[in-house]
């Protein structure tokens, strides 16, 4: 009561107890609102949403913990090399990578699944990421597959397939059970494989014709934008025999780039309006305009173990200036599922992969 | 002579709500981009150019902040109080130079291209490593939450001063001008109860 007494004179209104208590709530519910918010955003209160690290989790129960190796497409190896820009594409995006000229390009070929040691096999997915590194610094990345459309519309049905063909542990064999109904469930995927199917089969890396799969957008110096899609096709006729050697694919395209330099020609097809560029399962109409607008070239192969491509992240939409991404769902999902898969792997202490720098020396 | 002032300059305060508003999307932005997959590319292309424009201001609102002359604090805060209220305007400060600065580093040992607009871009400052990048990645959200926290108290305080103690600290930094009698109309006396108990 003393201390009361010695106040100042106080201009403002008394508080009661009540009051106090009313103030201090209405503070804390202030602060919780806000901490809920940002809970809300994170994630935090959809346990169950499909989230990049709930994406990566997936791949790492199919196919386990493998660690410092990608979760999807771990095995691997680099290439270096370069991209001889003709000046065709220059009309279609104001990319400094399309003007005239070369640029160096850091490579990586690769089989898909979470299994860095898992033998080749001619009926795997096989990818190449690229890296275009351009005169001003911007780099241009972009993730290929040698399949011609890609099976899958949604990152949900890319999920819900990871478990579906997942191979029994009894037989090895995914159940067909689950894939059946999955199909039925996505009748797009069925198209997709049948399509697939239908298309000439390659029997290796190096008369693979790779393919971007989704639908981008190129801008030129006017600000024109275009749908585009692009495809990588071999420049040299090649076969790959197949073989039990469990590393018979790298091993081909390891003793090919050292006899001599593959390439690959830039194709751009483009889209007319009206097709679809939210949707990788379906290929354009047969007979757009397709413009050859360089030629890739590969002469150094190393292994993943020494290479810089192994800890780059192949992100599809590491985009220079003049082109940008489309309303395909699939896109911003692998960007985001890429780059959680290199978070976690970059952290994470290194093993030698199946092919190490003695086996590509061997080839020589 | 003593300090008239009651609010800080226009240009600070201007700084202020401008970074506060920019702070918070970030932050915001942030923890939804980790959890989206549809959003992730949208978002993360305003993150990468708004956290250059943060580190950009901070050190524009730093030295504007040292060269500003300075409103007193209100006559209700104890001398812990006023430190503990220094200390934390510079802690904001710091995490908000520091914050921006690891997020353009791990990316740069990560090689992540950082694009702003157009074909404009900010170089690599550091080396291609991709255990340095893991480092830096997680110091980066361990600092963001505790930006967090600390924005958290920040505002916990400003409303116990407006709506407890009410001694119009608020009007120190609000964005309109107010008169000298509104922001002192709390105690004006030059000691209070509370700096007599504790002295």
């Amino acid at each position: 009561m003393a201390i009361q007494h010695e106040a100042p004179p106080d201009a403002r209104p008394h508080l009661s107890t009540a009051g106090k208590v009313a103030r201090l709530t209405l503070i804390g519910a202030a602060l919780a609102a806000v901490a809920g918010t940002f809970a809300y955003l994170g994630g935090w209160l959809t346990p169950n949403a499909l989230t990049p690290a709930r994406f990566t989790d997936g791949f790492e129960e199919v196919y386990g913990v493998h660690p410092g190796f990608r979760r999807n497409h771990a095995k691997g190896v680099g290439v270096w090399g370069f991209f001889e820009s003709n000046g065709n594409g220059v009309r279609l995006s104001k990319a400094a990578v399309f003007r005239p000229g070369r640029v160096s390009v850091l490579g990586r070929f690769s089989l898909g699944g979470g299994q860095p040691y898992a033998p080749d096999s001619a009926s795997d997915v096989r990818g190449l990421g690229l890296q275009f590194s351009l005169p001003d610094g911007e780099l241009w990345r972009t993730a290929m597959i040698h399949l011609p459309v890609f099976p899958f519309r949604t990152p949900e049905a890319f999920y819900e397939n990871l478990f579906a063909s997942r191979p029994d542990p009894s037989t090895g064999q995914p159940d067909p059970a689950k894939m059946q109904a999955f199909l039925a469930h996505h009748p797009e995927t069925a198209e997709a494989l049948k399509f697939i199917k239908s298309q000439p089969a390659s029997s290796g890396f190096g008369d693979s014709t790779f393919h971007g799969l989704n639908a981008f957008r190129f801008i030129n110096a006017a600000g024109e934008s275009t749908p585009v899609r692009w495809i990588l096709t071999p420049a040299q006729p090649w076969n790959t025999t197949p073989s039990q050697d469990k590393n018979f694919l790298f091993e081909a395209l390891i003793a090919q780039i050292h006899r001599q330099p593959l390439q690959w020609y830039l194709i751009v097809i483009v889209g007319q309006p009206g097709d679809p560029t939210n949707d990788a399962t379906i290929a354009w109409p047969a007979g757009r305009e397709q413009v050859n607008v360089g030629t890739l070239t590969f002469d150094r192969v190393e292994s993943d173990d020494t290479s810089a491509a192994r800890d780059i992240n192949f992100d599809p939409l590491a985009l220079p200036a003049g082109i940008a991404t489309s309303d395909d769902p699939l896109l911003s999902a692998r960007s985001a599922v890429y780059s959680q898969s290199f978070t976690r792997r970059a952290g994470e202490q290194k093993q030698p992969s199946a092919i190490t720098p003695a086996e590509v020396d061997k080839g020589k | 002579m003593p300090n008239q002032r009651t609010q800080f300059t226009a240009l600070m305060r201007i700084l202020h709500w401008t970074m506060a508003a920019m702070v918070l999307t970030q932050l915001g932005i942030g923890i939804t981009m980790v959890a989206s997959l549809a959003d992730y590319h949208t978002l993360v292309s305003i993150h990468r150019p708004l956290g250059a424009a943060i580190l950009v201001l901070v050190v524009v609102r730093f030295v504007v902040r040292q060269l500003s002359p300075l409103p007193p604090f209100p006559p209700t805060m104890s001398r812990l109080e006023r430190m503990a209220a220094l200390a934390s305007e510079y802690t904001l400060y710091g995490f908000m130079f520091v914050l921006p600065l690891v997020g353009w580093s791990m990316l740069s040992a990560a090689r992540y291209p950082v694009m702003l607009f157009g074909s404009v871009h900010l170089p690599f400052i550091l080396p291609h490593d991709a255990l340095l990048y893991a480092i830096l990645r997680r110091t980066h959200t361990i600092l963001a939450y505790l930006l967090f926290l600390t924005y958290l108290a920040h505002f916990g305080a400003i409303l116990f001063h407006t709506l407890i103690v009410r001694d119009g600290m608020l009007f120190r930094m609000v964005p309109w001008n107010v008169r000298p009698r509104e922001v002192v109309r709390g105690s004006s006396q030059p000691t209070s109860r509370r700096e007599r108990v504790e002295v």
